[in-house]
């Protein structure tokens, strides 16, 4: 152990002086994490809200009911009626362009329901709600979509109910069906809006930027202590270590103590930097601890497992990055996989970014204890690389 | 130390690299204060024999004691006794002189007060006592090859072994270089040198090993060894007078070998040209002869080489 000490002592003090560990430990995370916050923030900081007007040429149920929809989607909308589509349309044209006074009114969509929609629908030909969307406001038009499709969809489930409700060969009359529509459309509420408000255990987009940015550059920073191996025997120094009074186990650790520290030390100089510097907000220190410790673990079985077996430093260099890339694209860093849902959501598990930046997001309801499943993932993933990285270092240290 | 006296024994030592025989059978041992060389052409074997002697290379086969102690690459306390000075220059750039120094002194178990008296010896001996501070990438060659012997020197190993230590140096650095190992081996310090220079091998060894091909194809003090392939010594005279008379007087002397006349003096061959000098000089001035100059050759470990393998130790 003593001899791991000197060997680390000696590694730290060489990187040190060498800047590239203090620029990716440090440097890179925390600017590209001032970076994107100011890019990223007056999105998604700001709170949604959206103006949309809506044209009823229909006067029938349904017409009726997709606009009492509209109005019950709650403070961010604002929905306005009126009465010619191309007022409407006018309305949209004035949301688009930059350049429109304050108090020209205006609208990010408009829904333009056409007459004879309820009857058309409700004899079974069908109707068409037509939207139409400000270009500048694309994440609102997109919404208006949405809503329109999901009440869309809505019809075609009630529309499958009622038709079978209504025994074959009876004729049900228009004004009929359409109350028997009504009453099914009471019982379920088809407009599923739920994907477009945020869940309610989330990192703050700040948080979030920043502690993707540190995990990132983390597999960065801790590859400057393993490939250290690679390194020794570069410059012939390896021999030396090998002919030396020592355990060659000591070099190993003496390599994995340096990835550690290296770790350590840029992960907490970034979680207190982007506190203050950018407000984010990590949680609990306890809970932030013990998932920082676990994620250096993580990160440094991995890349042992890339320093042991790579030829060269050089070779290593790429294997580190395209690894580090692929497991942080996979796990979340540069955007959140949960909401691409599927099959990438679940291979997110496999990295370690994706538990670090779901610790950190569990440890947002406060409790230190939210924090263990993460932690054991991270530490289980640190562990496994570790064992396999730890019988290639063996071949490593011989000659 | 063991009642021999011997600092180092190996015997049989063998390494294959795949189909590549590269040690094959090597064997041999240095006496305390002995400087033994290892002396052969480039891919001969040397350095891969001394890296299983440092413990440093797995060996196929073969055995190395060091004061008595068997090692192996797996040994920590007998890999105290070894000093060992790479062929390639081994620091960290990054470091100066004196970090390199310390590093190792730590890694060796030297610490406190002997350490840093340590280091200051080491840093005077390699003449590197005013650049301790400097970054040591930015050192010349020579510099760096000093620096390189100084890890080597630090805890004064009873055995050190360097390995071609003054590849690539100026003729002043080289100088140094060999004038320190001098100094290292009169102090009781056992060396074990390897180089492919033969005047190097010839200056520095008490016996020298020469290897070719894996295998120590002769072993011996110079002398030995350039008995052994039956070459001896000429002596040039440039000389004025009877020299016929001077060249049969001369033939007719112990230990020479023949004595030829030519137009302008005589050629005598002997076994020992420093031995037999004196004598013959006696006789040639009897014989009214007077000698303006004198030119000894000796045939060196070269041509011993070229005798035992029948090509040059350079190519
Ligand atoms: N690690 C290695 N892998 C394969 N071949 C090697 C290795 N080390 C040395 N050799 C080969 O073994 C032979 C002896 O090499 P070496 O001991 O370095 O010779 P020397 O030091 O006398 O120049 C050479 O042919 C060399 O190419
Ligand atoms: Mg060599």
């Amino acid at each position: 152990m003593r001899t791991a000490l000197l060997i680390a002592r000696k590694d730290l003090s060489i990187r040190l002086r060498d800047k590239s560990a203090f620029i990716y430990g440090i440097i890179a995370p925390l600017g590209l994490a001032f970076i994107f916050s100011f890019v990223f923030n007056p999105i998604q900081n700001s709170t949604f809200s959206a103006e949309y007007v809506v044209v009823n040429q229909d006067g029938g149920p349904v017409g009726d009911q997709f606009v009492g929809v509209l109005e019950g989607l709650g403070d961010e909308y604002t929905i306005r009626e009126v009465d010619s589509v191309d007022d409407a349309k006018k309305q949209v044209e004035v949301g688009s362009d930059a350049f429109a006074g304050e108090d020209e009114v205006k609208a990010d969509a408009a829904f333009i329901i056409p007459a004879g929609f309820s009857e058309d629908l409700l004899s079974g030909d069908g109707g068409t709600i037509t939207v139409v969307g400000a270009a500048s406001s694309a994440l609102s038009a997109q919404v208006a979509f949405s809503i329109a499709d999901g009440f869309a969809s809505g019809y075609d489930a009630l529309n499958l109910a009622v038709s079978t409700a209504i025994p074959e060969g009876v004729e049900v009359d228009p004004q009929t069906r359409g109350m028997m529509f009504g009453e099914a459309a009471q019982v379920p509420a088809p407009l599923g809006l739920d994907d477009v408000s945020t869940a309610t255990k989330q990192l703050d987009a700040t948080t979030y930027m920043a502690a993707g940015m540190a995990v990132f550059f983390l597999f960065f920073t801790v590859s400057f202590g393993v490939s250290g191996l690679l390194e020794e025997r570069r410059i012939g120094t390896m021999d030396r270590l090998f002919a030396a009074p020592i355990n060659r186990n000591s070099i190993i650790m003496g390599k994995a103590l340096t990835s550690f520290v290296l770790g350590i030390v840029s992960m907490s100089v970034l979680v207190v930097a982007t506190s203050l510097l950018l407000d984010a907000s990590w949680g609990n220190p306890v809970g932030v601890a013990m998932l920082v410790v676990a994620a250096v673990f993580s990160a440094m079985g991995i890349l042992a497992i890339v320093a042991a077996t790579a030829k060269t430093q050089e070779q290593a260099g790429s294997f580190q990055a395209i690894i580090s890339l692929l497991l942080a694209f996979l796990g979340g860093t540069f955007f959140s996989i949960s909401q691409a849902g599927g099959l990438l959501e679940k291979l997110s598990l496999i990295t370690p970014h994706a538990w670090f930046l779901r610790g950190l997001g569990d440890l947002q309801g406060g409790e230190v204890s939210s924090v263990f499943p993460s932690v054991g993932a991270l530490l289980a993933f640190g562990l496994v690389t570790g064992g396999i990285a730890w019988v290639f270092l063996q071949k490593a240290v011989q000659r | 130390m063991n009642g021999d006296g011997l600092v180092l024994e190996c015997r049989d030592l063998r390494r294959a690299f795949g189909d590549l025989q590269a040690v094959d059978g090597v064997g041999f041992s240095i006496a305390e204060g002995e400087t033994y060389g290892l002396l052969g052409p480039n891919g001969a074997g040397k350095t891969t024999s001394i890296s299983m002697i440092c413990g440093l290379l797995e060996r196929d086969s073969g055995e190395v004691v060091i004061d008595g102690h068997p090692l192996t690459t797996k040994s920590v306390a007998e890999k105290r006794a070894v000093g060992y000075v790479p062929q390639d220059i081994a620091i960290y750039p990054d470091l100066s002189a004196k970090e390199n120094l310390n590093f190792f002194a730590r890694l060796y178990g030297l610490s406190g007060v002997e350490r840093k008296k340590r280091v200051d010896e080491v840093l005077e001996i390699i003449g590197l006592a005013d650049r301790a501070n400097d970054r040591s990438e930015d050192f010349s060659g020579g510099m760096k090859r000093r620096l390189n012997i100084g890890i080597g020197l630090l805890h004064s190993p009873h055995l050190l072994i360097l390995d071609e230590p003054t590849v690539g140096v100026d003729p002043q650095s080289r100088n140094a270089i060999l004038e320190s190992v001098e100094n290292l081996s009169t102090e009781g310090m056992a060396v074990l040198y390897t180089t492919h220079y033969m005047e190097e091998a010839e200056r520095l060894c008490n016996r020298v090993g020469i290897i070719d091909h894996g295998k120590i194809v002769a072993e011996g003090t110079r002398r030995e060894l350039i008995e052994l392939v039956g070459q001896r010594d000429r002596i040039r005279l440039r000389a004025t007078g009877n020299i016929e008379a001077a060249a049969q007087a001369t033939a007719s002397m112990p230990g020479v070998y023949e004595a030829a006349a030519r137009d302008d003096g005589l050629d005598v061959l002997v076994d020992n040209a420093a031995d037999a000098l004196t004598g013959i000089l006696g006789t040639v001035a009897a014989a009214g002869v007077s000698v303006s100059s004198v030119d000894v050759d000796e045939p060196n470990l070269e041509a011993v080489f070229l005798h035992l393998t029948g090509r040059a130790l350079r190519d």
